[in-house]
């Protein structure tokens, strides 16, 4: 008993942080008004850069760049919905579009539709201390983003609760003109936030090619980028519960696995197509049982617009 | 364009008060004093020398402080945190709310405000929220402060409140400048008047030296005069209380959710009669909008029962108010009564598209539609008088015309009107009032939701006062009191209930 919920949790601390990172990053930028579903698009940007620079540097020095690749993406998000003030559902959208359609056509023509070459994965790192603990025992021999994205999620808390930047942030996300009115810049902030958004997707996503495979593979992120925004919602657009939500999400993902792996017997049962839906059906039921967006920052998905005279 | 060729000489220790018609740029004049908009031409003194403001930041650097007439305050914020954001006090890189509540509670105080530092914002008054805008401009060191008409949505006690404000303000040496269209309360508090008129200003008088009525004609220019114009109607209801007619609307009890998910109608009752007009007074937010919501079938009730026209109250959908004959002014023209791309005849006969003579039988009657267009746009003085064109080349007043226009031609038995004349010049608040009369006079029932205590003083045979969902009072005309009104408003039951 205690093995198949050491390895249930074992494998969801596993498949955490991409989750935790993507839904951080769309909470972030959504937290300041930006609409964020883009954030798919961003995170295989940054799955895709991560491993094709893994291939020629240090893999750590490989997630800076698919982190790096994921703000850049974000940036023409940025450009075009606060600069531009397009909407910011479509512009998303398009982003997401951009990227899969981009991601497999560089991936084909470099390196064949089986993904890019095999990386060297970020090396996992064993707790000595905990490795034998029963249960706590599943949080050793990790890599260093499950660490990162068991801490990063209070850090963000402390940010936006704590310090002056988030107190700025959260304003511009509920009343852009009054943070203008006192002569803050609505579109730095803006940028700031969508441009740290990228940087936290595309963390997740380099992740997924470094951490969880050892390579870029045709479907990253596979909808994970979705199920991140979905944590957000059900997080209530707030640090810790976007946190509570990607650790639920991951523990459906890691439920799945489980299941196929411990109970064959059940696959005689379900189609297998069932199982692997099942963190999405997941997803939908949660949202559908949490209902409004009741809890999204008021100015969300309005672009910010001064008059100029 | 707002402004042109506007000029504003300010001097400090004295309250100036900026009049002029909803559109002749008293808000864009102050925006740009203001560094939020920029002008394409002309020149910034203070004390002598030029500056030039390229955002708030400069000019809350050199002292100026401003309250929009939509509060600029972020509702989810506590009072400390609006007032310290951007320039919040930190302990270590981390905010110092302790810190912050103190500083503000300390300026608060040093003002004569009663504000609690700790306090979310939406859960303050309009009159609380103001404060906190004040004292958010004077914790910034404003030692010139503009308030953008900043009585329109106070009851009189809380107006009172801010004159008392504003004169202490000036009475310590600090400079006040007042945006207002309200003239009798300008010339109570002001020391000198500036008047604008089309982006100009057009004169600057001192406020002892001038009458309502010569400021009124200053804002309208020349050639047009009248009582009207001071936005006091000329001829007060005439229509005696005994001659309302049948009950059109009784209802008791009704209860509402609001938007927000609060309950926002919590046990309303009220009667209105044909012939007469039942103004509903509060301070915005206290469940006018949803009453009428709830005549008009756009929100479900949830408790309490009523007859309209017949009919019950529960069940009502827009088209079955209409079918009985319920009219409907809404607040939000432009979301609620009108595609302002389409024409003015097209949307003269949204609603009753399908009747003669805007249809014939499953065609649009293009002529007859022409015809009546015609008629309506003469007979309401609309301009352009051109069926043809896009609803949205009208100005708002014009705009609202054709809106009031379109109700009053189907002859409603209930009309139901919230903030007819919003945003609109002094003539066509006159023109609108006077159609409310004629609609009365033929019989109709009218419901009147108003924030303007002016106009529902000016129209109302009966007034309700609502406050949070409930009625605090309840006048026929012959005991209205604008004091008591504004005490109802705030809260305070009385012996009228």
């Amino acid at each position: 008993m205690f093995e198949v919920l050491h390895s249930l949790l074992f494998s969801t601390l596993d498949a955490a942080p991409a989750l935790v990172f993507a839904a951080l990053g769309a909470m972030l930028s959504e937290r300041a008004g930006v609409v964020s579903v883009g954030v798919e698009g961003m995170m295989r940007t940054g799955a895709f850069f991560a491993a094709v620079a893994a291939l020629v540097m240090p893999t750590p020095l490989a997630v800076l760049v698919g982190m790096g690749a994921g703000a850049g993406i974000a940036a023409v998000h940025g450009f075009l919905s606060i600069r531009w003030r397009s909407d910011q559902v479509v512009s998303g959208m398009a982003l997401n579009l951009v990227a899969m359609a981009g991601g497999t056509f560089l991936l084909e023509s470099l390196y064949g539709p089986n993904g890019t070459p095999a990386i060297t994965q970020l090396s996992r790192w064993n707790l000595p201390g905990l490795s034998h603990v029963p249960l706590l025992g599943a949080l050793s021999g990790h890599a260093a983003p499950t660490y990162l994205a068991l801490t990063l999620p209070f850090v963000f808390h402390l940010l936006l609760t704590r310090t002056p930047l988030g107190l700025r942030l959260r304003a511009v996300g509920d009343k852009p003109h009054a943070v203008a009115t006192l002569g803050l810049s609505v579109p730095a902030l803006r940028w700031g936030a969508v441009l740290g958004g990228g940087l936290m997707a595309g963390l997740g996503g380099a992740v997924l090619s470094t951490a969880v495979l050892d390579r870029f593979e045709q479907h990253t992120p596979a909808g994970l980028g979705f199920m991140a925004l979905a944590a957000m919602v059900f997080g209530r657009w707030t640090p810790l519960g976007a946190f509570a939500a990607a650790l639920f999400f991951a523990f459906g993902n890691a439920l799945r696995i489980g299941l196929a792996s411990s109970a064959p017997w059940l696959l005689d049962l379900v189609p297998q197509g069932f199982l692997l839906a099942l963190p999405y059906l997941l997803t939908l039921l949660v949202l559908a049982l949490q209902g409004q967006r009741g809890h999204a920052p008021a100015a969300l998905g309005t672009p910010y617009e001064q008059e100029s005279r | 364009m707002s402004l042109e060729d506007a000029s504003l000489d300010i001097v400090p220790g004295e309250l100036l008060a900026v009049v002029g018609e909803n559109g002749a740029g008293k808000s864009s004049l102050m925006n740009v004093l203001y560094g939020l908009y920029h002008p394409d031409s002309g020149t910034f003194r203070m004390d002598g020398k030029p500056v030039r403001f390229k955002s708030p930041r400069d000019a809350i650097a050199k002292g100026i402080g401003m309250v929009h007439q939509h509060f600029m305050l972020v509702p989810t914020l506590t009072v400390a945190e609006n007032v310290v954001l951007g320039r919040e006090p930190t302990k270590r890189g981390l905010l110092d709310l302790d810190r912050a509540c103190d500083e503000v509670a300390a300026t608060a105080k040093r003002f004569g405000f009663q504000l609690d530092p700790r306090a979310r914002v939406d859960t303050l008054t309009v009159g609380s929220q103001q404060k906190v805008e004040i004292v958010k401009a004077l914790h910034r060191g404003a030692q010139v402060l503009i308030l953008d008409e900043p009585t329109a949505v106070l009851t009189p006690q809380e107006s009172d409140e801010l004159s008392q404000v504003m004169r202490g303000l000036v009475a310590q040496g600090r400079t006040v400048v007042l945006i207002s269209h309200k003239l009798k309360e300008v010339l109570g508090v002001a020391d000198r008047v500036a008047v604008m008129r089309r982006g100009r200003t057009v004169a600057e008088v001192r406020a002892s030296e001038t009458t309502v009525s010569e400021l009124a004609s200053l804002m309208v220019g020349e050639g047009t005069k009248g009582a009207a114009l001071t936005g006091v109607p000329a001829v007060a209801s005439e229509t005696p209380e005994a001659a309302a007619g049948p009950v059109v609307l009784e209802a008791k009890d009704l209860r509402a959710t609001g938007d927000n998910g609060r309950p926002a109608l919590q046990g309303v009752s009220l009667t209105v009669r044909a012939g007469e007009i039942v103004g509903i007074a509060g301070v915005d937010g206290n469940g006018q909008r949803e009453l009428a919501e709830v005549l008009t079938g756009l929100r479900k009730l949830e408790g309490g029962e009523g007859t309209l026209l017949g009919g019950p109250l529960a069940g009502l959908t827009p088209a079955l108010a209409k079918a009985r004959g319920v009219g409907h002014v809404p607040e939000d023209r432009l979301a609620r009564a009108v595609v302002k791309a389409m024409t003015v005849e097209e949307n003269v006969a949204l609603g009753r598209h399908r009747q003669p003579p805007f249809a014939r039988g499953p065609w649009i009657d293009f002529k007859g539609r022409r015809e009546r267009t015609n008629q309506l746009l003469t007979a309401y003085d609309v301009r352009p008088p051109d069926p043809a064109v896009a609803l949205q080349a009208l100005s708002g007043g014009n705009q609202q015309k054709v809106v009031v226009a379109r109700e009053l031609d189907a002859a409603p038995k209930l009309l139901v009107v919230v903030q007819p004349t919003r945003g609109l010049d002094i003539g066509a608040v006159a023109q609108v009032h006077e159609r409310l009369r004629e609609a009365r006079a033929r019989g109709a029932g009218v419901v009147m939701v108003s924030l303007d205590l002016e106009e529902v003083l000016a129209l109302s045979d009966r007034v309700y006062v609502l406050y949070e969902g409930r009625v605090t009072g309840h006048f026929p005309r012959k005991d209205l009191d604008e004091r008591e009104l504004g005490r109802r408003m705030l809260g305070a039951e009385g012996s009228h209930g």
